[in-house]
């Protein structure tokens, strides 16, 4: 019982005084600590820091279904490409592409073309869409489960990095982004107080796109929904009574404008956009600069449609159609639309950090305020002190000495969950703070187990030394499935909590794993040393 | 110094004489726990139902039907005014508005903090949550499943170590705690949010410590006596471990008191239900788990110990009544 080892003594103490000084770092300054060459360092949860946790949903129908759009029209464009096969009927009716071919003998040819549209899915084994062929001359286009993942995962790693560089353009401190599930994205912005601003930033997808105007588009016909072959009809709010570009459109109805389908240019072409006043209403507009070759593009079609209109199209919405009054060659130019400043300036930093590949929604939202977050930050430690301070007075009156050795432990346990928590780069939050305040209390158990033992093994008429050593022995062992029960719910808290839950579970995991090092091992080195020492016959316990 | 003895050394109080008092207590307990559950309804969280909390701090208690009137008159719905923490401070809830866009959200936080601005000088807004429909539906499932898992691989894990009547017992037990926990939340109409899912699994943690502290007892003194009564066996382990279990219980309550007078009104819930978790779960390890043992037919001698295998309790002083 006596024997332990002067090597076994130093590492304890040394294990134990490495991962207290890691804790060191979080109780400085952090621009005090970043010199340092080690700085692990606890992060404040919201609930602590103040600031916004948004989730973030993706509105995938739309995504399937612009899919499925654009699979039509890559079809049409595919066919017609010499040598020409002649299809018609093309629908996307039902989530589907599907169309006629009109010869019967090019079904091999229409087949290969198509069969080079569609691509492997990763290791799924499995294309992205499925091709069929019905009544012998109908082609059905479906999209396949794994292409229809694939495409929303990639456009969710699109959005992620859209939804940081917008808020990375608000200017906050250390935001978080991360995805989370398979349509999900978590934002964190601490210290931020109104996520109003954020909100407006992230609820367009700002997808920006130039179209010619088809201004022969019959008036009668667009105001029943139907749209000339070749073009969309678009919502043009701005427009509203005074029925531009077609005369005779009824008043009544939402104004619409047609336009041809494929876009002159879009927002993908911007290398910039920003806020300015126009020279001659003073009103803020958005000047933008497109890339070389977006702007070359834009000069020849401006060119060849002088004294034709085009239209500025925001995220399926015609902000605007000017006309084209000569060549705009330089590739720059600037979107009116009745701003104020603050929604210039918004879409002047959504079309600089691009379109959102996917619509997004906001599904949960927690917003915290600095005060609150000090607030609980004081309470938190002021209940921690005064439940330490209690559980010392209460260990020692009870057990003397021995409770004295178990209030070393507790104490530094409080220490080395914080260093640990800081080695693993852990958020520490307001459930956080209860779950030290907790393993305080559960920290003692240990001890009051081997305490409590080694009193029944002393009245049983044991020696000092066989009850001490038989108390460790026999307790440890319920120590141990104690703990692995408690650890057991810590796990599923981790595992299946969620916010609040796994910030506490992560301190209580911790600190079941560290109590039972300094509880059980730590304080039998102390003990084991007083009485290697001193050699009493009897003690007080 | 003389030390302090919160359980006097010969204690030997005769729990299962006591048991069936303590089922039908415990019966009636949770009869009428479960019952206050179905009548008075949980004050479920927007964690667990969705809508929007505004948390509103004020300069002085202001006069909440005032702040009522002033929330009402913005039209927003229904809304829900409690006093937190000091009376300061307003939670405020409303029902999420019907259309789904996060405008709608903002513009209710928005006009609901210009309005107690204005009518209420220094009035500040200090927390906010908006949880939609589908996203508190999937915590809710979320918290059920992390109970059942954890209640499940405890059970498991106790079947395992020891008998499967320790299994069934500890499991019983703590379906009682869970219950009561419920119970209370009924009762006082304490809000019911994700913070309190914690507190359950940690008090369905602390509660199985405390059983598995006693059933350990047990089987030590079942290899130790073997010719002893099972419940000479069982009131002999509960008095044992009585004084550890009457510590644990006090430090840790100790701990939580300290939390719940100065952690501040965000844990009170939380705190309120660890320590009626504390209280409950230590009734429970001493009378719904061991007794249950009795009647589950736990027999001392089933398991011959392995031979050679050195017992800590040869040469025991202390000796049943069975041996006298």
């Amino acid at each position: 019982m006596l024997d332990f080892p002067r090597w076994k003594v130093l590492s304890i103490f040394g294990f134990l005084a490495v991962l207290m000084a890691l804790a060191i770092p979080s109780f400085f300054p952090e621009e005090m600590t970043k010199s340092w060459p080690v700085h692990p360092r606890i992060n404040l949860g919201l609930d602590l820091a103040g600031g916004s946790y948004l989730l973030l949903e993706a509105d995938t129908s739309q995504l399937v279904t612009d899919r499925v759009n654009l699979m039509s029209d890559s079809v049409a464009t595919a066919m017609r490409k010499a040598p020409r096969i002649d299809i018609g009927d093309i629908t996307t009716d039902g989530g589907k592409v599907s169309f006629m071919l009109r010869n019967v003998a090019q079904l091999e040819d229409a087949r290969q073309r198509l069969s080079e549209m569609t691509t492997g899915v990763g290791t799924t084994g499995q294309r992205n869409w499925d091709i069929q062929v019905v009544d012998a001359t109908r082609f059905v286009i479906t999209p396949t489960k794994a292409g229809v993942d694939e495409a929303i995962d990639s456009a969710m790693s699109g959005a992620t990095e859209v939804v940081r560089r917008r808020i990375d353009s608000l200017g906050t401190r250390e935001p978080t982004i991360i995805r989370s599930g398979a349509t999900r994205i978590v934002v964190q912005v601490p210290g931020l107080q109104d996520p109003t601003a954020l909100k407006a930033l992230l609820g367009k997808t700002a997808k920006l796109e130039f179209k010619l105007v088809d201004t022969t588009a019959d008036t009668a016909k667009l105001a029943i929904g139907q749209s000339p072959i070749g073009d969309q009809i678009l919502p043009y709010p701005s427009a509203a009574g005074r029925g531009f570009p077609y005369v005779g459109y009824p008043q009544n109805k939402l104004p619409v404008i047609a336009v041809r389908r494929a876009a002159i240019i879009t927002g993908q072409d911007l290398t910039d956009a920003r806020v300015q006043n126009d020279p001659q209403t003073n009103a803020p507009v958005v000047a933008f600069q497109f890339n070389t070759e977006g702007g070359k593009r834009f000069a020849k079609t401006t060119q060849e449609n002088v004294n034709k209109p085009f239209a500025i199209i925001l995220d399926g919405s015609v902000i605007s159609a000017p006309n084209i009054e000569g060549p705009i060659l330089g590739g720059s130019g600037v979107i009116q639309g009745g701003f104020t400043f603050q929604s210039a300036n918004d879409l002047a930093i959504q079309l600089k950090s691009g379109a959102l590949p996917v619509a997004l929604k906001v599904i949960e939202e927690r917003t915290v305020g600095p005060d609150l977050g000090k607030d609980s930050i004081q309470a938190g430690i002021k209940a921690s002190i005064i439940a330490v301070i209690l559980v010392v007075i209460f260990m020692l009156a009870t057990y003397g000495r021995f409770g004295l050795y178990a209030n070393y432990a507790v104490v530094i346990n409080v220490v080395v969950i914080m260093g640990v928590l800081a080695v693993l780069n852990g958020t520490l939050t307001l459930p956080g703070i209860a779950g030290f305040v907790l393993t305080i209390g559960t920290a003692v158990d240990a001890n009051v187990l081997i305490n409590e033992r080694i009193r029944e093994e002393r009245r049983r008429g044991r020696s000092v030394i066989q009850s001490v050593e038989l108390g460790y022995k026999e307790a440890s062992r319920t120590i141990f499935e104690a703990n692995m029960t408690h650890g057991i719910s810590g796990v599923v808290m981790l595992l299946l909590g969620s916010g609040p839950v796994k910030g506490f579970a992560v301190v209580l995991l911790i600190g079941i794993i560290t109590s039972v090092f300094t509880a059980v091992t730590f304080t039998r080195m102390l003990v084991v040393m007083w009485l290697r020492k001193h050699r009493p016959q009897t003690i007080n316990i | 110094m003389r030390l302090l003895k919160i359980v006097p050394d010969d204690t030997n109080i005769d729990f299962v004489r006591l048991r069936y008092w303590a089922f039908g207590l415990t019966t009636l307990l949770t009869i009428a726990a479960v019952a206050l559950v179905f009548i008075h309804r949980l004050n479920m969280g927007v964690d667990f139902v969705g809508g929007i909390m505004i948390e509103e701090k004020f300069q002085v208690p202001p006069d909440v039907e005032k702040v009522r009137s002033v929330v009402d008159g913005l039209k927003f719905g229904d809304a829900q005014i409690q006093t937190v923490g000091d009376q300061k401070t307003l939670s405020i809830r409303l029902p999420r508005p019907e259309s789904a866009d996060d405008a709608a959200t903002n513009r209710i936080v928005n006009a609901v903090s210009a309005a107690l601005e204005k009518n209420f000088a220094g009035a500040q807004f200090s927390k906010q949550d908006a949880v939609s429909g589908k996203v508190s539906g999937e915590l809710v499932w979320n918290g059920i499943l992390a109970v059942a898992v954890a209640v499940l691989l405890i059970g498991l894990f106790a079947i395992f170590r020891f008998e499967w009547q320790f299994g069934v017992s500890t499991v019983v037990a703590i379906m009682h705690d869970i219950l009561m926990t419920l119970g209370f939340f009924a009762l006082t109409q304490l809000e019911f949010d994700l913070n309190i899912v914690a507190a359950v699994l940690t008090i369905i943690g602390y509660s199985i410590n405390d059983k598995i502290v006693i059933d350990d007892r047990i089987r030590e003194n079942m290899r130790r006596y073997r010719k002893m009564d099972m419940r000479e066996i069982i009131n002999l382990s509960v008095n044992e471990t009585l004084p550890r279990t009457v510590m644990t219980s006090l430090t840790i309550l100790l701990a939580l008191f300290a939390l719940l007078i100065f952690g501040g009104h965000v844990l009170r819930g939380f705190t309120a239900a660890m320590i009626l978790g504390v209280i409950v779960g230590t009734y429970s390890s001493i009378y719904v788990s061991s007794s249950l043992l009795i009647t589950l037919g736990l027999r001392a001698e089933p398991t011959p110990d392995k031979p050679g295998k050195p017992s800590a309790a040869t040469g025991a002083e202390r000796v049943g009544p069975g041996n006298n």
